[in-house]
């Protein structure tokens, strides 16, 4: 069976500074999760920490379940194995990720080599395959070509074209479009959602745009400050969103039709990992905030179909969730 | 218009590239043949896509660069010889914001000082004037005053942009280009700065050119929204009619590849290919190799920008047949698309 990968209680510290406080998410096959935030919510520090990509100085706890088995109790030669084979990763800087000095092919190839044991012209026949497949014209001449020889856009198919090389069940995307043109991100956007049709891999897009998300994802989880504050389906999302983060965000967007209306901008910035306030992270920025969103941690809980929520004063919020994340934060902390 | 503060005639400009001891050095048009006015109390949004040439029309506008052909007027008189002395004099009544705020600020300077530098350059007033114009313009783009002590570092990214916009508004300027300026910021915070923005340039009745990729943020501020495409304006229009009625076929399939949240994928434009190199320019319509109306005469002849009415400008040759675009009512988003989401993926078969 093609394995779901699930998060549970992930956090990670940097020199003894928490920047992630516990996430648990769950991805299953052929599933699509958009992760939403600001810069320094932690969405990529999410992924990168459940593969096992940050520096050592980093402390990562908690479990990344893939078939029964911890990624993270994973010694690194087991790990190889699913990095770039089970679990693939792309990122926003595709010339930056690419290798100057070897042509795609040999980057291709190495992938295909080193988790498909093909060799030869197994290895050529196969990276023709993957370069049409992402759109690249010319393909069968195009191998030879070095990533300057690229644009932008094609680069970044070149990077899905790797991460594609290994047949992953799921695909990491880590804002891929941000670094593109309108028009590009649409055809890259497009090329994604393509193939994660095709192959019936579960994808996950970060991204801090709520318009990428949605165009591609079925469910999308938002992050502030380390935490997921909700998590819904696209649609509930926005429709309801019940979070004042998630309302705060939809209404900093200016629309491209219609009336145009004074953008409600969320007060204040984004608080730093070191310095949190107590309480809700958010409380310090929210319209809604009471006493109680000072003193107490939210933890997510559901108010409805898919829908969960980590808001205390959100409405339909089980005082029994606040009792259990309060048990659990202090869990955490022991 | 007669009342424009600015006025730029058939502007052009090109650089030379790779210039050789043997051959002849290859040219890159940035932009050609540009002609565009902004009044007082009028925001210009300029969109546009990467090399299409709308920051260097920004540069020209503001005199820091000057045109190769073409011609620009500043309050009725032409913009005078860079680097003369009329010209720095002339730099305290237009003013330019860039995207990342912290690269523009001296980060070795306390943000009182840098912002008061402008003025110390163009001595205007004296110190206790300086220093009270200072504090003024903090509170206006709602920073405290405590601030003023405080270094680049020590600020976020929101607070940098607000101190480069108060000083760029510190000598009272009549022209404000912002290029990019909410581009590195995060969208909760995009949003503050693009309300302060709009709020200022209604206040202070500025003249401003809003430079921007992103559509939404460009409709948000404008009046008045200038398409760019390839170092040409492809079409101009009143900002709220232009992205609901787009009459260029390149405009629309902006419109239509601007992710909208809470919709999925799906009846899109997609255009294909990338832009082309600005050093080697298609024949005729530089659009016509992406644009699936394309017909034979878009390959050899190049589209006048042509009044459409109602404020409308479009240079496409098959812009004014009434059948194209301008019967159809339903907007850009439920159309038909040019070129369906299956053609992409021909090429993958």
């Amino acid at each position: 069976m093609r394995g779901s990968i699930t998060l549970e209680e992930l956090t990670v510290s940097f020199n003894g500074v928490r920047v992630l406080h516990g996430i648990d998410l769950a991805i299953g096959p052929g599933e699509t999760l958009g992760l939403v935030g600001e810069s320094g919510s932690g969405k990529s520090v999410t992924w990168l920490a459940a593969l096992g990509l940050l520096p050592p100085k980093a402390k990562v706890s908690g479990r990344v379940m893939l078939n029964d088995r911890n990624l993270l109790d994973m010694p690194d030669s087991k790990l190889t194995g699913i990095r770039g084979g089970r679990i693939a990763m792309i990122f926003q800087d595709p010339v930056s990720a690419l290798n100057p000095m070897l042509t795609v092919k040999r980057q291709i190839g190495e992938t295909l080599a080193l988790h498909r044991g093909l060799s030869g012209a197994a290895i050529k026949a196969e990276a023709k395959r993957l370069l049409d497949l992402v759109g690249i014209p010319d393909a069968e001449r195009r191998l030879n070509a070095y990533p300057h020889e690229f644009s932008g856009g094609q680069n970044q198919r070149v990077m899905i074209a790797m991460a594609l090389a290994g047949q992953p069940d799921l695909l990491v995307a880590d804002e891929p479009t941000t670094a593109l043109d309108v028009t590009i991100q649409a055809q890259i956007l497009d090329l994604l959602a393509l193939t994660q049709r095709e192959t019936g891999m579960a994808l996950v897009l970060i991204s801090h745009d709520l318009g990428v998300v949605s165009q591609v994802c079925d469910r999308v989880a938002v992050m502030y400050a380390g935490r997921i504050v909700e998590e819904a389906p696209v649609e509930r999302l926005f429709e309801h969103p019940a979070h004042p983060y998630s309302q705060g965000l939809m209404g900093s967007l200016p629309a491209i039709d219609g009336p145009r209306r004074r953008l409600t901008a969320i007060g204040g910035t984004v608080p730093d990992a070191s310095s949190l306030p107590a309480g809700c992270s958010f409380a310090p920025r929210c319209a809604f905030a009471e006493t109680q969103c000072h003193e107490q941690i939210p933890l997510l809980a559901g108010i409805g179909r898919d829908h969960s929520v980590a808001c205390l004063v959100s409405e339909a919020q089980p005082s029994a969730a606040i009792r259990y994340s309060r048990q659990k934060e202090q869990r955490i902390e022991a | 218009m007669s009342a424009s503060l600015l006025h730029a005639r058939n502007i052009a400009r090109s650089y030379e590239l790779n210039r050789h001891i043997w051959g002849n050095a290859s040219v890159v048009h940035a932009v050609s043949d540009v002609t565009l006015s902004v009044g007082r109390n009028e925001t210009l949004g300029i969109v546009g896509e990467s090399g299409s040439g709308k920051s260097t029309t920004g540069r020209l506008l503001l005199g820091l660069e000057s045109p190769t052909r073409g011609s620009i007027s500043f309050d009725g008189r032409p913009l005078p010889v860079i680097g003369s002395p009329e010209w720095r004099k002339s730099r305290t009544r237009m003013q330019m914001i860039y995207q990342d705020p912290l690269a523009a600020l001296d980060r070795r300077l306390p943000i009182a000082k840098q912002m008061r530098e402008p003025l110390d350059i163009h001595q205007a007033g004296n110190l206790q004037e300086r220093e009270t114009r200072v504090s003024e313009l903090l509170r206006a783009v709602g920073l405290s005053d405590a601030v003023a002590r405080r270094y680049p570092h020590e600020l976020s990214g929101g607070q940098r942009q607000r101190v480069v916009l108060a000083r760029a508004l510190v000598t009272r300027p009549d022209l404000l280009v912002c290029d990019e300026p909410v581009s590195a910021l995060d969208v909760s915070i995009q949003a503050q700065v693009v309300n302060l923005l709009s709020d200022l340039q209604a206040e202070l009745g500025l003249a401003m050119i809003f430079i921007s990729h992103d559509l939404r943020v460009v409709r948000q501020v404008s009046h008045r929204i200038a398409v760019m495409y390839l170092g040409r304006i492809v079409e101009e229009g009143e900002a709220d009619d232009l992205f609901a009625r787009p009459a260029h076929p390149y405009t629309r399939a902006l419109v239509s590849a601007a992710p909208v949240p809470g919709t999925k994928l799906g009846g899109r434009i997609m255009l294909r290919g990338e832009p082309p190199n600005p050093a080697n320019q298609p024949s005729g319509c530089a659009f016509h190799p992406r644009c699936s109306a394309a017909v034979a005469r878009c390959k050899s002849e190049m589209p006048a920008l042509a009044e459409l009415g109602g404020g409308r400008k479009v240079s496409c040759h098959l812009a004014g047949s009434p059948s194209e675009n301008q019967a159809d009512p339903s907007p850009a988003r439920t159309r038909v698309p040019l070129n369906p989401v299956e053609a992409a993926s021909e090429d993958v078969a």
